[in-house]
């Protein structure tokens, strides 16, 4: 313990100087340091567990208002009426069971200045590092005519939880011979290759609950991760998707709610169901925090993930632009204990050590179907960079076997990530 | 025997060893839990590392990352390691309980 004090109070000097127009009094002298986490999702969740976990000594509090987690990954499934939602619930108690300070309360703002966290009921909290993992918001002043009363009647689906079954809903009403239509932003935006998997699994219910109806996925993209994947799979098992890219006029530039309609560039589809996911952004308390830029997302170093424009704040999991760091749940979890192991360093008065991590994605084409694309990433002249020669996509002419093995990693997967942060 | 274990791991490491610090993982090996439970009986096919032998471990990613062994995705992850980064990655798990 002794050794650790010197470096403690040299780190507390020099975050002083760097700070010397703006002294921090509230930091107690003596007091453990002390890290905030807000937001409780696959990023925050894990920071918050794996900083305890890295240093039991650490003062961790994490900030979510919702008692119970609703995962995303794999709610396509619940709304292709595959499974149920109570499969994507998950709780905090083993979090708190680990000694991390799980207060169920909003974020209303940050001053990342004088280092303190207000809570919506008013309370502060005083914090030496703060991760924010807020997630992405939907941006509702993007496509015409979709805002957030919009997707009540066409939803996003884009945050598991309401919206997922009001999307299961409308598509288990829609009577057979129906058209559901699908609306696809432009890059970046929280977990790209789940857009098409929701397309293959939307057609894989209508084929086999609804075979007269039809999905129109109107695009704003030419290409796609695992697009030679997807094509094969959608010739093969959909002939009731037809996909619409950028090119071929797809690109989605309106909606209109009254009429049930979806706009593309070169005509206009009147929709049974629409399912409408709409550019995105940094959840709005990064934005109060001043860690987003004029894209709407948060610039981060590699190796601590500390905002590159408020010092002090960590940004994880989709909120953050880390160079080519995927905004999915697997990257979210790893960069996560990354940043953990990084943040309990610095406290410390340490040097983050140069970590690697690992991106594994599993798409869903039908339950018995599934495919998946992984990375290795490490930092290369100040940005996180895929390691060359690593990685990529499933083999294009893999057996149906291989397929469904993958369909079963993805489960594992799924137990696997959720037991680590939540079990 | 635990705490000889613990110390061990900490010397292969390098790890000075502090009360309520953990060692830290080696580069890509926090990663690795995402898919392999770090946890007994969790519901997958993926089997688990923890306290598996470091050389088995190690073998088996030589012979993912050089084409030997067959794969859905390991193939694809190892090549983005050395062999340095596989000797430790390895080792942290053989030393884990």
């Amino acid at each position: 313990m002794t050794g650790l004090r010197p470096s403690r109070r040299q780190f507390l000097a020099a975050a002083v100087g760097a700070c010397a127009m703006f002294p921090r009094p509230l930091i107690a002298q003596g007091a453990q340091p002390r890290v905030v986490v807000i937001g409780g999702g696959f990023a925050g969740a894990t920071a918050a567990r794996f900083l305890k976990r890295t240093d039991a000594r650490l003062d961790v509090t994490l900030v979510e208002p919702n008692p119970i987690f609703t995962a995303c990954p794999f709610s396509n499934e619940v709304i292709a009426g595959l499974r149920d939602m109570r499969a994507q619930l998950f709780r905090y108690d083993r979090i708190a069971g680990d000694g991390v300070a799980v207060v169920h309360q909003a974020a209303a703002a940050v001053d990342g200045q004088a280092h303190i966290v207000t809570l919506g009921n008013g309370a502060k909290l005083n914090y030496d590092r703060l991760v924010l993992a807020p997630g992405s918001d939907p941006r509702f002043d993007a496509l015409p005519g979709y805002d957030e009363a919009a997707s009540e009647r066409m939803p996003h689906a884009w945050k598991a939880g309401a919206q997922t079954m009001l999307l299961r809903r409308q598509l288990e009403a829609m009577e057979d011979g129906g058209t559901v239509v699908m609306s696809l932003p432009a890059l970046p935006y929280r977990c790209p290759p789940a857009s098409y998997e929701r397309a293959s699994l939307i057609a894989y219910y209508l084929k086999t609950k609804k075979p007269r109806s039809k999905l129109v996925v109107l695009d704003a993209k030419d290409t796609f991760s695992m697009q030679r994947l997807f094509e094969n799979a959608w010739k093969e098992l959909y002939p009731n998707l037809e996909w619409m890219p950028a090119s071929a006029g797809g690109n989605p530039n309106g909606v209109d709610v009254g009429a049930m309609t979806v706009s593309s560039d070169f005509d206009t589809y009147k929709a049974d169901v629409a399912n409408i996911i709409p550019p995105q952004k940094a959840g709005r308390i990064a934005e109060l925090a001043g860690t987003a830029d004029r894209t709407g997302w948060c610039p981060v170093e590699p190796v601590t993930f500390e905002s590159r424009l408020v010092p002090g704040i960590h940004v994880l999991g989709d909120a953050a632009i880390a160079g080519a760091v995927p905004k999915s749940a697997f990257a979210s979890n790893a960069a996560a204990k990354i940043c953990a192991a990084a943040v309990a360093k610095l406290v410390r008065g340490e040097m983050p050590a140069t970590p690697k991590f690992v991106n594994t994605c599993y798409s869903l084409v039908a339950p018995d179907y599934g495919f998946s694309i992984a990375g290795v990433y490490q930092p290369v002249s100040g940005q996180w960079l895929e390691v060359e020669g690593a990685g990529g996509i499933s083999p294009v002419d893999a057996s149906r076997a291989f397929r469904s093995q993958e369909a079963k990693f993805a489960n594992g997967w799924f137990n696997t990530i959720t037991s680590e942060i939540f079990g | 025997m635990r705490a000889v274990q613990t110390f061990a791991a900490g010397l292969i490491l390098g790890a000075t060893i502090v009360p309520g610090l953990a060692n830290e993982a080696p580069p890509g090996a926090a990663s690795c839990s995402g898919c392999h439970a770090a946890k007994p009986n969790v519901d997958t096919a993926m089997p688990r590392l923890a306290g598996q032998d470091a050389m088995a471990i190690a073998a088996a990613l030589h012979a993912f990352r050089d084409g030997r062994r067959s794969a859905t995705v390991m193939d694809r992850i190892a090549k983005g390691f050395s062999d340095d980064e596989i000797k430790a990655i390895a080792a942290w798990f053989g030393a884990q309980p």
